[in-house]
């Protein structure tokens, strides 16, 4: 039973992440007043990037062909190890949340490396942002774990969940802080606005998309797949740490796992539209001025922990 | 013990073979493949102790008469006696195939057995006398292995700095010794069965971090370390950055864990200040770099930085009796240590081999080597990978245990501790993210991208031995990544007898902190599920994918620039980090001639170390005024120089009489 439900939640976590995009995209496009794509384009889209052929520069190594293969593969291993619709406590064992930080950070750095591959400007220009934002995002996460280490007494997600699920959980004002302090990052390692812009090239501030302007094909498709996929993993990361009400738990009978798979698909939804609202709402931020925005989530984490620090009595 | 020992007298009689025949043209594959031997059968004999938990004494007649040579092999000597020899057998073996493309391989032929045996030397002593003897002649021999080589004046400069600041080092640690000394005597174990009040504790803790701090690169005393470590041969480089500073985290483990009794907390937090401060400063400085070698010394600085913030937490978490965090900490720190050893050798071996094949270490002159060496690429990557602290790497694994060690210290009764630990924990992830980030950048722009100069466009594979010992670095980090609970197994024994009890019992590859913790990490399955999605990939890919490619030119939004300059170079992918991070450090400037005016503008890049500064060229300064007084002392009568001894006779004689 357990292993078909991880094998389930593996490929949900595949099967959901262009629909959470497309979510996404048709709110912003909704409250842009256009009628915007359908939801399933981003389906569409792949599978059209799967049909093409791809063009590979000529003096491109094979890291440049092997990489969006790494990087996928390590975003899908980081995506399936989050909780998603139950609190699957066996792949816990192998990852906590340091872990799944970990391998995102080992598909970054296999992305950087490919935007520099061929290179040209706009990759270095990418990778050399992507690592400077990182850069500050990784402690600015690890803080945050560390607050929610001091509250719930553990790294590992699944026992989180049931520390914030459980009945006698006052009023902690440091989870406050560390969803705000986490919701800020996602943002900013998904490269949404105001961090970085999804759907635009050619523009100065961009970060992402210039690494993988030279990427085409099934290569580009595999890239786009790991990014909707690790948008997904934030919003269920968020979803299962904070919001964790209504996920199976470990151990429970068949109607307990419908319940909690439609309490899941309606967490991704509110996520989802929650986020294009946002990025509707706020203006792109200067690339040097990003780290003052990943500081305040840093300063939110370091909060939280004191917080939690000083009123268990110093 | 006796088979180690034989084996270094042997490493010295190999040395001093060296020292004749290095003009020969078979020295340089006898005297490596001499020392590679040796050195294994010092690993070989050092895991046998450390395994059988023995500990081998022994007692020889030389040396001072009412002293004589204590030499002791314990776990914590086993260990690090492990270590050394291991970067020995694998630089040796490196050292076949790079020694022979060196201009002057001979130069530097008589100085590495020794350097070995000598490192070996300050493990075992069991006595201060031959403990600082060994790590004098270490230095020294260092030093003649950093300027023999290159007589360039900036190397030269480098060797004399180094010297003094062993010289300082040694001094640290002789006061240190001569505070713990008493009557007992000058033998570590008369100096364990004493007790010493808080002062005399807190100012040989002290002495002891300054003392090995300075070869080991804490911050401020690693200014040194970035000029001398690049300019050996590689193979030397590679001893230097990934053992010898390993040898120095020895001589403060063994003075503060070993032969100190219980320490005070407050001394715990300085050293969770200091190596917090050096891991992040060394990395920093490391991006900034230019130069390969001197990157990678620099990120030394960094690892050296983690390592002792792990043995800092280890430190305060026995001093607050928290004997579980404190094996947690400890074992980090050690597992650091060994993690460090393999990928720091591994890195420089790969810059070793770049240097072979293009001349230069400049990264700007670097670029595309991927095509032409595609082996040296594929295990600089995994080293690169390792260091940046990415799992399944035994970089992660070690890193992760500090940090579970860091969550402990919500348990400490002192809230200053308390408060700090988050910050290091911060200062910890600041340093791995910003390792990630220089090791992009190295490996991007040595190997990626388009060649920046004909040499690099010409560059071809690097020797089979070479390639051997770099393969064997590279599977010992993803072995030690993916089934670290074998390493902390060998690890336990140094942990029980420093830190009173061990971590629990680890699985086959799952690392569990503490006992009833639910925090686990375990590399083998993250390397599994990698390997799963990939090839899963791989199928979909292959079934349902267009599965040709076309080659064309460069797109970049339509615009493709021929120049090879136009690529980012490493100056320009640090610019980011260098002006969020490093604006105090790195001052740029820029002159451009008012328009219509046909001259250059020029940018210009300043970089400073303010330990430089402040520590170092003041020291130095006095150094050479005191020097230049001094000096007038050669050129006197030896009327004056009678005058002098008289002069002095009778003002120790007023002196012995004052003091009676």
């Amino acid at each position: 039973m357990i292993v078909l439900l991880l094998i389930l939640q593996v490929l949900l976590v595949v099967a959901l992440a262009p629909l959470v995009t497309g979510v996404v995209r048709k709110t912003k496009a909704r409250l842009m007043r256009r009628r915007g794509p359908s939801l399933i384009q981003p389906y569409r889209d792949l599978a059209r990037l799967l049909r093409k052929e791809p063009v590979v520069a000529h003096n491109a190594s094979i890291l440049f062909t092997a990489a969006p293969t790494f990087i996928f593969a390590a975003t899908w291993t980081a995506a399936a190890l989050v909780p998603t619709f139950f609190l699957n406590t066996e792949l816990g064992v192998a990852a906590d949340f340091i872990t799944v930080v970990g391998i995102l950070a080992a598909a970054r750095f296999a992305l950087a490396l490919a935007g520099l591959d061929v290179g040209t400007a706009f990759g270095g220009l990418g990778a050399s942002r992507e690592m400077m934002i990182a850069s500050v995002a990784e402690p600015a996460m690890l803080m945050l774990i560390f607050s929610l280490a001091l509250v719930g007494g553990t790294t590992r997600l699944p026992d989180l969940a049931l520390f914030v699920q459980s009945p006698t959980l006052g009023l902690h004002i440091s989870l406050m802080l560390a969803f705000l302090g986490l919701a800020m990052i996602a943002v900013a390692e998904n490269g949404r606005i105001p961090v970085d812009n999804a759907a635009t090239h050619l523009e100065l501030t961009m970060v992402h998309e210039a690494m993988v302007l030279e990427y085409s094909g099934r290569h580009l498709a595999l890239i786009e797949l790991a990014q909707s996929t690790k948008l997904l993993l934030y919003i269920s990361l968020i979803a299962a740490v904070f919001v964790p009400w209504g996920s199976a738990p470990a151990g429970s009978d068949g109607l307990h796992y419908l319940f909690g798979f439609a309490f899941y698909l309606a967490k991704l939804a509110v996520g989802a539209v929650a986020l294009g609202v946002f990025e509707v709402t706020i203006a792109k931020l200067r690339v040097f001025r990003v780290p003052q925005f990943i500081g305040v989530a840093l300063m939110l984490g370091l909060l939280a922990a004191l917080l939690r620090l000083v009123s268990q009595g110093l | 013990m006796l088979l180690i020992l034989l084996c270094l007298v042997a490493l010295l009689a190999v040395s001093l073979l060296a020292a004749f025949t290095s003009a020969k043209a078979w020295a340089n594959s006898a005297i490596y493949g001499a020392s590679a031997l040796l050195s294994a059968a010092v690993l070989a004999a050092a895991l046998l102790a450390l395994t059988s938990g023995r500990v081998a004494l022994l007692v020889l007649p030389i040396g001072l008469p009412w002293l004589g040579l204590h030499l002791r092999l314990d776990a914590l000597a086993a260990g690090f006696l492990a270590i050394v020899a291991l970067g020995g057998t694998v630089s040796s073996v490196y050292a076949l195939g790079y020694g022979r493309h060196e201009d002057a391989p001979g130069r530097v032929l008589p100085f590495v057995p020794a350097f070995l045996a000598a490192m070996s030397f300050v493990i075992l002593a069991d006595d201060a006398f031959a403990f600082l003897l060994a790590w004098e002649v270490m230095s020294l021999l260092s030093w003649a292995l950093v300027v023999s080589h290159d007589r360039s004046p900036e190397n030269l400069q480098a060797g004399l700095v180094y010297v003094v600041m062993a010289g300082v080092g040694t001094l640290c640690l002789m006061l240190a010794f001569a505070l713990l000394a008493g009557p007992g005597g000058f033998a570590f174990e008369a100096m364990r069965s004493r007790s010493f009040g808080a002062g005399v504790t807190a100012a040989v803790l002290l002495l002891a971090l300054a003392g090995a701090g300075s070869k080991a690169g804490l911050f401020p005393l690693h200014a040194w370390l970035p000029l001398a470590h690049p300019a050996a041969p590689s193979h030397v480089s590679a001893l230097m950055s990934g053992i010898m500073t390993k040898v120095a985290v020895y001589a403060f483990i063994r003075i503060a864990f070993d032969i100190l009794g219980p320490i005070d907390w407050r001394l715990g937090l300085v050293v969770i200040v200091v190596g917090a401060a050096t891991a992040v400063l060394g990395v920093l400085y490391a991006i900034l770099q230019n130069d390969l070698k001197r990157l990678l010394a620099y990120s030394t600085v960094e690892n050296v930085g983690i390592i002792f913030l792990g043995l800092g937490l280890a430190l305060a978490f026995r001093a607050d009796g928290l004997a579980a965090a404190a094996a947690l900490a400890f074992t980090g720190a050690l597992f650091h240590v060994f993690n460090h050893a393999l990928f720091k050798s591994l890195l420089f071996f790969g810059a070793g081999a770049i240097q072979t094949a293009t001349g230069t270490r400049d990264l700007d002159r670097l670029g595309g080597l991927i095509n032409g060496m595609p082996r040296t690429a594929g295990l600089f990557l995994i080293g690169a990978a390792a260091i940046s602290a990415l799992p399944p790497l035994n970089g992660f694994a070690s890193e992760w245990l500090i940090f579970q060690a860091a969550f402990q210290s919500s348990h400490f009764s002192q809230w200053g501790l308390r408060l700090l630990a988050p910050t290091a924990a911060a200062m910890l992830a600041l340093a791995a993210a910003l390792a990630a980030a220089c090791f992009v950048k190295a490996f991007g722009t040595a190997f990626l991208g388009r060649p920046r100069s004909d040499a690099a466009k010409q560059a071809h594979e690097t020797d089979r031995a070479s390639q051997i010992a770099m393969a064997a670095l590279a599977a010992g980090c993803v072995l030690a990544g993916v089934l670290p609970s074998t390493i902390l197994a060998v690890i336990a024994p140094i942990t029980q007898r420093l830190t009173g009890t061990t971590m629990p019992i680890q699985d086959l590859g799952a690392l569990l902190p503490v006992a009833g913790s639910h925090n686990s990490y375990s590399g083998l399955v993250i390397a599994l599920c990698f390997l799963a999605a990939t090839l899963t990939i791989a199928l979909a890919i292959h079934l349902f994918a267009q599965r040709g490619l076309r080659r064309s030119a460069i797109w970049d939004c339509g615009y493709p620039e021929d120049n090879a300059l136009s690529q980012y170079s490493s100056g320009s992918f640090a610019q980011p980090i260098r002006r969020v991070f490093a604006s105090t450090v790195a001052q740029e400037s820029v002159v451009m001639p008012p328009p219509g005016d046909l001259a250059p503008s020029r940018f210009k890049l300043v970089l400073w170390d303010p330990a430089w500064q402040t520590l170092y060229a003041p020291a130095a300064a006095a150094v050479l005024a005191l020097a230049d007084r001094v000096n007038g002392f050669q050129y006197l009568t030896i009327r004056r120089y009678l005058g002098i001894v008289f002069v002095t006779l009778v003002f120790l004689l007023t002196v012995l009489a004052v003091w009676r």
